[in-house]
């Protein structure tokens, strides 16, 4: 038996069939069927233009800011099975995934994914705006996108804290003590003081902005759990959401950007 | 190579080196991309402003060593010219700028900062940047020339063409998600992680800083109270982004690289993007040590370099040394010359600017012009607080300390 007959065994046999019905797609329809009939390449149009294959126009950031996403969401995963979002268990579980789990290399990917995900992100929108990407038809389009760019900097910016080290935690007390400065919302906003019944004041650390952002006056145990969930489940989710309509308005708009 | 690098850490004071890559990248667009009418219209204006730093110079040293590097900034442009745009060029530029950091790298302080965990991938970013950067402006540039010779863009040339999904665009993929997985993988095994001791809310690290894609906005806490920095700030570049294409009605340069279409666009866009975004964030990342002092990029990090305090408000400056009376009692009198001053900024400028750029009042309309001339007012206002603060020492335009309301 010779490795072509193999191969051709394989590609004939009911699993194979069932599973990829169009076979190898060798000719002009089956390359159409081939992305018609597949969920995820169904995202394509079945023809694109020239200049959307083009990396050099491209660059191909939108492609690794999902692809990013992606390992994110897997890498993410696997560490939720280590770690546990308290403040007893938070930092060691983390000494444990860097000494103790095989192969650990997955927060490291998670991460770098993350910082590279921003910086993929940032040179999405920077090829868009360069290419007039964002002109009509496409303007509601870069408003999601720009939508997806803050959730991208909230889901690193929330993930920062969850190793509860010291380096977590100042950047975190560092970036959300701006929002005790929120005008009229929080204690030490522009105008706060003005906002009282009488003598009791109505924007105190125990009501404002900065509170509500970390569950407490100060980071905390219920920072910590506020983190993780928004982390693991809200802005992923309002991302993924997100993203869907990002993906389907590329292909309503007009396809892969290109010159209208 | 002591004195090279005695000059990198005078010049890179964050607030000149700031002026200097605004005017850098106005003459990068002016001799490079815009070539042709360079030598006529303009071109004097970078020398007389060249000629205004020898002066200032003369008296602030670190002006002066502003002063050399943007004549040889100027020179090299104006010699290079539009062949910046060609690969060969764009090669050398990159061998050098990796050249230059492989160099610096033997440094101690650099090495310490720069191969710290966290920062790699921002030393990275700044590659990828010049590269992308570099990359959009020459595309446009060839596009530009495609057009003024009467022809089409690259990209509408080719429009027409459609390719199947399968095999082309599948196969890119394929090969951009094989080529990142081996990157990522490398990347994590060959660098771990930071972990730092568990956290301790008694004892902050000094200097405490917040996530690195945040650090321009600390950055700007330098200029700006919190409310401004942390929080209008922030959500103006988000409305400002949004804004962009309800703005810009410029029906040109839809889909394909170009800049003399939209030359407007794309150079606020850039000021926006590469100068106030990146570059704080790289000053905060690289040059901002113990007590947010300010380090060049080869100086030791000292915890005790002590900076004097001496900076002063605006009321003070008035009333006190203009007028030599006591600070008024009252805060609507007290600060009635700054409040004034920000009201005029904001509310006239748009308007005496409508004369002179009637071009874009009637283009656009009013309200676009209005919002657009608003957002880029707030841009304006981080460089010129750096200049007030740099000439005058001047810390508040307004500063009512009884509702925290301070500009």
């Amino acid at each position: 038996m010779t490795l072509k007959q193999v191969q051709e065994g394989i590609v004939n046999s009911q699993v194979w069939k069932s599973i990829f019905r169009v076979g190898i797609p060798n000719t002009n329809r089956k390359r159409v069927l081939a992305v018609l009939g597949s969920l995820i390449l169904h995202l394509h149009p079945v023809k694109v233009r020239r200049s959307g294959v083009r990396m050099s126009y491209t660059w191909c950031m939108g492609g690794t800011s999902f692809f990013l996403f992606l390992v994110e969401t897997v890498t993410g995963l696997l560490l939720m099975f280590y770690y546990r979002p308290t403040i007893e268990y938070a930092f060691t579980d983390i000494m444990d995934l860097r000494e103790q789990a095989p192969f650990g290399i997955m927060r490291e990917m998670h991460r770098w994914g993350a910082h590279a995900m921003v910086i993929a992100v940032w040179l999405h929108m920077f090829r868009v705006f360069m290419t007039g990407s964002y002109k009509p038809p496409r303007e509601f389009n870069w408003n999601v996108g720009v939508i997806l760019l803050v959730l991208t900097l909230l889901l690193s910016f929330t993930g920062y804290l969850l190793p509860w080290d010291q380096l977590a935690i100042w950047a975190i007390t560092v970036g959300s003590n701006m929002a005790r400065a929120s005008p009229g919302a929080g204690t030490e906003g522009p105008m706060s003081s003005l906002m009282k019944l009488g003598d009791v004041p109505l924007i105190h650390a125990g009501d404002d902005a900065r509170f509500a952002l970390i569950a407490g006056r100060s980071i905390g145990a219920a920072t910590l759990l506020r983190f993780y969930v928004l982390h693991c489940m809200v802005i992923p989710l309002a991302a993924g959401f997100l993203m869907a309509i990002h993906f389907w308005r590329v292909r309503k708009d007009g396809g892969i950007s290109g010159p209208l | 190579m002591t004195f090279l690098k005695n000059f990198i850490n005078v010049l890179s004071v964050a607030s000149i080196s700031f002026i200097l890559l605004s005017s850098v990248f106005a003459m990068l667009v002016y001799f490079c991309l815009l070539d042709g009418r360079v030598k006529t219209k303009g071109g004097t204006g970078f020398l007389v402003f060249g000629a205004i730093l020898v002066v200032a110079g003369l008296f602030v040293r670190p002006l002066l060593y502003l002063a050399v590097a943007y004549f040889l900034v100027l020179w090299a442009l104006a010699k290079i010219g539009p062949r910046l745009w060609e690969p060969k060029v764009g090669k050398w530029l990159l061998i050098a700028g990796l050249g230059g950091f492989a160099l610096s790298m033997f440094d101690p302080n650099f090495y310490l900062i720069a191969a710290k965990p966290d920062n790699v991938p921002i030393v990275a970013m700044i590659f990828l940047l010049a590269i992308f950067t570099w990359i959009a402006l020459r595309k446009a540039y060839l596009n530009d020339h495609a057009i003024l010779a009467g022809g089409i863009p690259y990209e509408k040339t080719e429009s027409d063409e459609k390719l199947f999904t399968w095999p082309d665009l599948v196969y890119t993929e394929m090969l951009c998600m094989i080529l990142l997985t081996i990157v990522m993988v490398v990347w994590s095994v060959g660098l771990r992680a930071p972990l730092e001791e568990a956290a301790n809310p008694t004892s902050s690290p000094n200097p405490a800083k917040a996530p690195w894609y945040f650090l321009g906005l600390q950055e700007m806490l330098v200029y700006f109270d919190p409310w401004l920095a942390g929080v209008v700030l922030p959500t103006l570049i988000i409305v400002g982004l949004m804004a962009i294409p309800y703005i810009d009605t410029n029906p040109k340069g839809n889909g394909y690289y170009a800049f003399r279409e939209r030359k407007w666009e794309i150079g606020v866009f850039l000021y926006g993007f590469l100068v106030l975004w990146s570059f704080l964030i790289i000053t905060g990342t690289f040059l901002r040590g113990p007590n947010w002092n300010f380090f060049g990029p080869y100086e030791y990090w000292d915890p005790n370099k002590l900076e004097p305090l001496v900076n002063v408000d605006l009321s003070e400056l008035v009333w006190v040394k203009l007028m030599a009376m006591p600070l008024p009692k009252l805060w609507v009198i007290r600060e009635a010359p700054g409040i004034l001053i920000v009201l005029l900024y904001f509310a006239l400028a748009p308007a005496l600017a409508a004369r002179p750029f009637r071009r874009f009042y009637l283009k656009m309309g009013g309200p676009r012009y209005y919002v657009g001339a608003f957002l880029f007012l707030f841009m304006l206002a981080l460089p010129i607080k750096m200049v007030l603060r740099w000439l005058f020492n001047l810390k508040y335009l307004v500063h009512i300390q009884e509702i925290f309301f301070n500009i």
